[in-house]
């Protein structure tokens, strides 16, 4: 009989204080339990999108706007992280740029299996053929991108580096890192290239 | 049914033609539709789901051969009026924070005894099918909230941390893309391709838009409710699927709600 209280101030004092020490129930909802719990019927493999590398997590913490030293480090570490083709040449042809820039299609988990190759998905957020009325705004115009800048070699290296891997230019950029994900291929990204830079293409006409 | 069809193609023509300032002109059709349903909001098809919805909650169904009248929604058993509008909350007997839709599943397994597989096995209709039985629920629940505005509770700790996850799930970056929610509708004015963004970190645009949900998409021909409407948005970030009533869903609506606070409730609204 004398036992049952002290059990009864176990098994209620403990986690009163346990609760108490963490902090009014902290410990219970972190982020990533939130994260884990959410997605818990998705498979390991489609589990695996939901961790962050450490541009990600950087970006997420500062809502893009990174200290300085934190800023360097991600433009040091995602200029690494760019892979430039083995002939040297950066533009592609123009043509498969633009259907490429038109097709949205890819990496939705109702893209699998994949029928078709990914692609770059650009009208959703940017202005390019001034003919294209349905374009998106989040990110800016590149209407005659190539032609205000005269096609200049250093302008076409630039592109390609702004689509395979923005955070190189701009640290916490908001647009995909489309070649360093995997999500495009060298050579679809120089068909952007050209797509954007070639003064054939509709974008500078 | 025949109201429902024509406002649909009328809307879908509206929606799929996008001729030069096609948005603008979109947008501005759009409005004048949801102009004429707040006079008259019996011609939103939505309410044939919030109709059914009414005949579900007090339908006797389950192993448990009970209606869910004596479902407590926050304000006591079957008191639906105004719930909505406090929602999502903590609940002490679930012990956890539940949104609308959560809720409906908790009390149809404890109060009807369906298995909860079994509730959220297909809580989305397919384009042009009628309303789930979850959506027809949360439909008729919602709209029992109409007018008011959303008064979200902070008063319990796991409400706090429900608000703070949600907050930070919305700002965070990842998948093959890095997306976070603030990708699309962290500022003013955007839009991907014709369609407009809500800068949801922005009470007065929050306001506007979170008591729409549930709304009927006309481009879907049918109603689509804020689990959903999340769901969705995940998928496109090129996400897994969230699990249905999970607590980021909940912790997200917290941080919408929260930003829409003091905004009416125009729900089911209509979308395009």
């Amino acid at each position: 009989m004398h036992r049952l209280p002290m059990v009864a101030v176990v098994v209620i004092g403990v986690p009163v204080v346990a609760y108490l020490l963490l902090g009014r129930g902290h410990s219970a909802m972190s982020v990533d339990d939130v994260i884990k719990s959410s997605w818990a019927t998705a498979t390991p493999e489609w589990q695996a999108r939901l961790s962050q590398d450490e541009t990600q997590r950087v970006c997420s913490q500062y809502r893009n706007a990174p200290p300085p030293g934190l800023a360097d480090a991600i433009l040091a570490r995602e200029k690494a992280a760019i892979k430039y083709p083995a002939d040297g040449k950066l533009m592609g042809d123009w043509k498969r740029g633009e259907q490429l820039a038109q097709s949205g299609y890819g990496g939705r988990f109702t893209d699998y299996p994949p029928r078709t190759a990914n692609g770059g998905n650009c009208y959703a957020c940017h202005q390019m053929d001034g003919k294209e009325l349905s374009f998106g705004t989040l990110g800016p115009s590149l209407r005659e991108y190539g032609k205000i800048r005269k096609y200049g070699a250093d302008d076409v290296k630039a592109v390609y580096e702004r689509i395979y891997n923005p955070h190189a230019t701009i640290p916490c950029a908001n647009m995909p890192r489309m070649g360093t994900s995997g999500f495009l291929t060298i050579d679809q990204i120089k068909d952007l290239v050209a797509f954007v830079m070639s003064p054939e293409s509709p974008v500078n006409k | 049914m025949r109201l429902r069809r024509s406002l649909a193609s009328a809307l879908a023509c509206l929606v799929l033609v996008v001729p030069a300032a096609a948005l603008d002109e979109t947008e501005k059709e759009l409005e004048r539709y949801r102009q004429m349903l707040k006079d008259d909001p019996w011609s939103n098809p939505a309410m044939l789901d919030a109709d059914r919805g009414e005949a579900l909650w007090k339908e006797k169904r389950g192993p448990s051969n009970a209606s869910l009248e004596a479902c407590d929604l926050g304000k006591g058993p079957d008191k639906v009026e105004g719930a909505f509008a406090e929602l999502p909350r903590y609940f002490r007997d679930a012990d956890r924070v539940m949104d609308l839709e959560t809720r409906l599943v908790w009390c149809m397994e404890k109060l009807q005894g369906l298995a909860h597989a079994d509730i959220v096995k297909r809580p989305y209709s397919k384009a042009n099918q009628a309303g789930t039985e979850l959506e027809a629920l949360a439909t008729y629940v919602a709209s029992k909230s109409r007018g008011l505005k959303y008064q979200p509770s902070l008063a319990h700790a796991k409400e706090k941390q429900a608000l703070a996850v949600g907050e930070a799930l919305f700002f965070r970056r990842q998948g093959p893309m890095d997306f976070s929610c603030a990708t699309c509708h962290a500022d003013t004015g955007r839009r991907i391709r014709l369609q407009s963004l809500p800068f949801l970190g922005k009470p007065e645009e929050a306001r506007k838009v979170i008591g729409e949900w549930p709304a009927y998409r006309v481009s879907q021909g049918t109603v689509m409710t804020m689990q959903h409407r999340i769901a969705d948005c995940y998928w496109q970030m090129r996400l897994p699927l969230i699990d249905y009533g999970s607590d980021a869903t909940v912790a997200l609506g917290m941080y919408l709600v929260n930003q829409a606070k003091g905004g009416e409730i125009t729900a089911p609204s209509i979308k395009r």
